[in-house]
């Protein structure tokens, strides 16, 4: 009983998210389009499918995923794990001391990515649009392993302690570097794929495992350390998705001109 | 229907696969790295197959409602041949689905809070939640900003990526002028607006326009809205930061 009260919260606090969506759609679509929706009980099964399926999700996590998870960031995390038994407070380290907590950020990043509902939305787009040379899983693979980079290289920051800001213009030049020299269609989706990341099931455990660091970590503060690693999940997969149509492209073209070298 | 239920079957073959690496990280985790038991494994099991049942229903949902939505609605939209109903339409779709969004209530509340430990405001109720408020219409408005610019974009077939880079110079520009403390929660705030049911429906929207316009290629001009919508809100936090 208790499981289906909470199920019922989540799809009402599902449904006050999707209300001002549906509203505006319909708003325009009643009053100025004035073109009558094709299949339209299609369209309300789907709507209802993406309701009770986001609903599932989350209760579920919420269930499985999210207890479990904030409870390993936290003790990753703690003193005595990183230190050794009986050790109760940091306050000599190394960076080298934190390594499983990096192991564990990018596992973390790249298996959340993975599931990701927003980002399976955007690859079976870019599938289709792309006529099927970009594969779904390919370009969720490779967002995954910049979101895994981009988690690990945030906690390491956290660790050090060294300016957010830093790391991020860095990335950024990467990022224009690689424009230049990127193919041009790609160029869209990589950016687009920043922004699809960090939704429901990444921010959750990168958070937590932020704020774990920040507040273990002497002289951190996790009001102003542990923000940021977001904006490395976010950074990263622009690089990866665009290395990966850099690597596709100098592959293809080696293997274009191995086959003018040998044409038996 | 029974078509229904296969794709349904297939889908949920498919989301197994997506959660698979989450199951083994956590457990290798739990059991090599921190050599614990895992604990409530019965709710986990529930928890997972909800999880799992409630992947395959959104992506057949997607598929079924949002992804034609969305494009259907950017094809009524060329052939009705008003550009400012679609600049509202855009605007609206931006700024209506941020404001409410839970992710961004989160973290403008944390926000208020380093504000108001940071000196910048005075820290009484108040004052921080009309900071959280202030906060958040300012991220709704930069997204909605985003969506409006990054539809004129499509529309004119300007490349992505001037005005993508050109707004990374502006955030680099601003960091070296914004509070310290809002920093961080700048360069977050561009990553929390794009919520899971925003991003289809403006993938879908943006592709449709670029294939209802003559010379517009789908996959160099369709892309890039969501891009937008998560630089934006870097630059009106930081610009917020400095006024506020």
């Amino acid at each position: 009983m208790d499981a289906l009260a909470t199920f019922g919260m989540t799809v009402l606090g599902m449904l006050k998210d999707v209300l001002p969506i549906a509203a505006i759609l319909i708003g325009f679509q009643v009053l100025i389009l004035r073109r009558p929706i094709r299949n339209p009980a299609r369209v309300a099964v789907g709507l209802v499918f993406v309701l009770l399926g986001l609903a599932l999700f989350l209760q579920g996590l919420e269930l499985a995923l999210f207890p479990l998870g904030r409870l390993m960031a936290e003790q990753l995390t703690l003193p005595s794990f990183i230190l050794g038994e009986g050790v109760e407070a940091i306050t000599a380290f190394q960076w080298t001391d934190y390594v499983w907590v990096y192991v564990f950020a990018a596992a973390i990043g790249f298996a959340t990515t993975v599931a990701e509902p927003a980002l399976i939305a955007v690859s079976i787009k870019a599938n289709q649009v792309s006529g099927g040379t970009i594969t779904v899983n390919g370009l969720r693979f490779a967002v995954a392993v910049g979101v895994a980079l981009g988690v690990a290289l945030g906690t390491f920051r956290i660790v050090t302690g060294t300016p957010l800001h830093w790391y991020i213009i860095a990335g950024y030049v990467i990022v224009i570097v690689q424009t230049a020299k990127a193919p041009r269609a790609i160029i869209p989706l990589a950016y687009d794929s920043g922004g699809v990341t960090t939704s429901t099931v990444t921010v959750p455990l990168v958070a937590a495992l932020g704020l774990g660091l920040a507040d273990t970590i002497p002289g951190r503060s996790p009001l102003l350390d542990g923000f940021g690693l977001i904006a490395f999940a976010s950074l990263f997969p622009m690089i990866s998705v665009m290395a990966y149509a850099q690597i596709s492209e100098w592959r293809a073209k080696r293997a274009r001109e191995s086959n003018t070298d040998n044409p038996s | 229907m029974k078509q229904l239920f296969l794709q349904f079957f297939k889908s949920l073959r498919q989301s197994f696969q997506d959660l698979l690496p989450i199951i083994l990280v956590i457990g290798f985790f739990q059991l090599v790295v921190l050599r614990q038991p895992v604990p409530q494994f019965g709710q986990i099991l529930a928890g997972g197959l909800m999880v799992l049942a409630g992947l395959s229903l959104f992506v057949q949902g997607l598929q079924m409602a949002l992804f034609p939505l969305g494009e259907e609605m950017a094809y009524s939209f060329v052939r009705k041949g008003n550009l400012w109903l679609l600049l509202l339409f855009a605007f609206t779709l931006g700024f209506g689905t941020t404001v409410a969004e839970p992710a961004l209530i989160a973290i403008a509340d944390e926000a208020s809070e380093i504000a108001a430990t940071g000196g910048m405001i005075d820290d009484s109720d108040d004052a921080r939640s009309s900071y959280a408020t202030g906060l958040r219409l300012v991220v709704a408005l930069a997204v909605g900003f985003a969506l409006l610019v990054g539809v004129i974009r499509i529309l004119k077939g300007w490349p992505v990526q001037y005005l993508i880079i050109g707004g990374y110079i502006g955030v680099v520009i601003m960091t070296g002028f914004a509070p310290q403390e809002i920093i961080g929660i700048a360069y977050d705030s561009g990553g929390v607006t794009t919520s899971t049911v925003t991003v289809p429906l403006v993938a879908a929207l943006g592709i449709g326009l670029a294939n209802s316009i003559r010379g517009r290629d789908p996959m160099i001009d369709g892309f890039g809205l969501i891009a937008f919508a998560s630089l934006t809100p870097m630059i009106f936090v930081m610009a917020y930061g400095m006024l506020f």
